[in-house]
């Protein structure tokens, strides 16, 4: 599903953020990347969705190399994804549903089946209920789901999460980390960044390691 | 297909409610480009009126020569048949020239209260076609050497400086039309750009989720579209109040001239186009905004 070979991933400004980066997240698979602050966790994240591109090296998403994709065609990879972003994204000038709503309205859905999918979205993650609110309403944990909700509205078989928990007191956090495992139990491949060790040792599973842009094993 | 067409209706509707959701601001750029609109609009029109009323004078290389009382016309005709530059010839008696007068728009009452014929003897003269003013006037010089010949008017004379004019008029006109077109260009591009950065968000959250550049791009063409749409109708607006404004007056003044005539409104090819050229005037601000902002 994901494929890195020997990525590294320079800023200008000659900082390097990967270095040499090589693993693969097969499908069905559920992995947590951790590392310290700075250790290149974002980066790498956002490699898979072409926010970013690397200095060298291959990534591989749904069989599409990352560093040669023609700029038309990284939208179409985007919907295939869900993204979970560090800072949420959301937008404060509309409502939840609308919030939810969003992506389904760059491929042109028939309305009726937006609606339905939308609705189906928050209720995964328990926010049905607030669908009319706007997300300034919302606490920081509904917020998070508000945002899975998002990334998840257009089914993709892959999500990648940065520091989906961050800011959140334990109940909120396990509760975000529930929800990602409902996911996987369905079959969707999971990719979430965090440094919460805690959290990691708690749900025992696949752990990728970053320290100063290298993978440790 | 169906899906392409429901995403321009649906970018057509976010513009739409984006316009709706500013209506001060939407109703002030519109009036910014209507009044813009409406000055070379005013302009054309006028012209247009103007042209239509010297057209209803004939353009010919035409002469009149008035007759002294007691002048031989018999002479006078053979003479200015041997002239190679006369291409018509036609005699109007005092008698049949004060009948024409009566019969002109405007003048029955004028010639009910003469008591006696002030006319004189003429012959009408049509030169040769395709004579130039300089030809017509050395034939007027000509003319009037010849004896018992009172005076010698070239007709066509103002008919062609009226002409004349206007082209300067349209000329002006152009050049207003293209300055003021310029002007409505940086308007809408400007008003874009205040959109694109307030939708800054909106945009970067929208690429990051899947959004093609197209996707994102098409409201704010239907944006500049319907700013430029909105601003053409309110410029038919302003022209169609000024001319309601105006022709009272005009027509008073005509009716005074014992005539009917007022200013004709935009003929509706041209309101059409007006319309239609406002809106891509919009698109084209657009345009550059969107290719310069959103990247």
């Amino acid at each position: 599903m994901i494929s890195f070979s020997a990525v590294s991933k320079r800023y200008p400004g000659g900082q390097d953020a990967l270095r040499g980066v090589s693993f693969a997240l097969e499908s069905g698979e559920f992995a947590f990347l951790t590392g310290h602050s700075g250790a290149g966790k974002s980066t790498l994240l956002k490699l898979i969705p072409a926010i970013e591109r690397p200095t060298s090296g291959s990534v591989v998403v749904n069989g599409q190399n990352i560093g040669a994709l023609r700029r038309s065609a990284v939208p179409y990879l985007r919907r295939n994804l869900g993204l979970v972003f560090q800072d949420q994204k959301l937008l404060f000038d509309r409502s939840v549903y609308d919030n939810v709503m969003l992506p389904l309205s760059f491929s042109g859905q028939r309305p009726r089946e937006a609606a339905r999918r939308a609705r189906a979205a928050l209720d995964k993650v328990g926010l049905l209920a607030r669908e009319r609110a706007n997300p300034v309403q919302l606490s920081g944990g509904e917020q998070q789901r508000l945002a899975i909700a998002r990334a998840v509205v257009n089914r993709p078989a892959l999500l990648v999460a940065d520091e989906p928990t961050a800011n959140l007191d334990a109940e909120s956090a396990a509760h975000i980390i529930d929800i990602f495992v409902s996911f996987h139990q369905v079959g969707v491949t999971l990719l979430i960044a965090t440094h919460d060790q805690a959290l990691i040792e708690r749900y025992g599973k696949r752990v990728l390691r970053l320290a100063e842009g290298k993978l440790a094993a | 297909m169906i899906g392409w067409l429901r995403q321009h209706r649906d970018a057509c509707a976010r513009a739409l409610g984006k316009l709706r959701a500013q209506r001060a601001a939407t109703l002030l750029n519109a009036l910014v480009i209507g009044v813009a609109l409406s000055l070379p609009a005013g302009g054309y029109v006028l012209l247009a009126n103007l042209q239509g009323v010297a057209q209803r004078f004939s353009f010919e290389p035409q002469l009149s020569m008035f007759l002294k009382p007691g002048a031989k016309r018999g002479e006078l005709e053979s003479r200015l048949r041997a002239d190679a530059r006369v291409a018509q010839l036609r005699f109007v008696s005092r008698e049949e020239a004060l009948k024409e007068l009566r019969e002109a728009e405007g003048l029955a009452d004028v010639v009910a209260a003469l008591e006696h014929n002030p006319l004189p003897d003429a012959f009408v003269l049509r030169a040769t076609t395709g004579s130039d003013a300089a030809t017509l006037e050395a034939l007027a010089t000509r003319l009037r050497a010849l004896p018992g010949v009172a005076q010698v008017q070239v007709d066509s004379a103002w008919a062609q400086r009226l002409g004349a004019l206007a082209n300067i008029g349209r000329l002006a006109l152009a050049a207003l039309a293209a300055l003021l077109a310029t002007g409505l260009v940086a308007v809408t591009f400007n008003t874009i750009r205040l959109q694109i950065l307030t939708q800054r968000d909106e945009i970067e959250v929208s690429q990051l989720l899947g959004a093609t550049d197209a996707f994102v791009r098409r409201p704010f063409f239907y944006l500049g579209l319907l700013q430029g749409l909105a601003g053409g109708v309110l410029a038919l607006g302003i022209l169609w109040g000024g001319l309601a404004i105006l022709n009272p007056g005009v027509r008073e003044l005509a009716q005074a001239y014992g005539s009917s005539f007022q200013l004709a409104f935009l003929s509706g090819t041209a309101a059409l186009a007006l319309v239609v050229f406002s809106a891509l005037l919009g698109w084209v601000g657009a345009l550059l905004s969107v290719s310069r902002y959103l990247r």
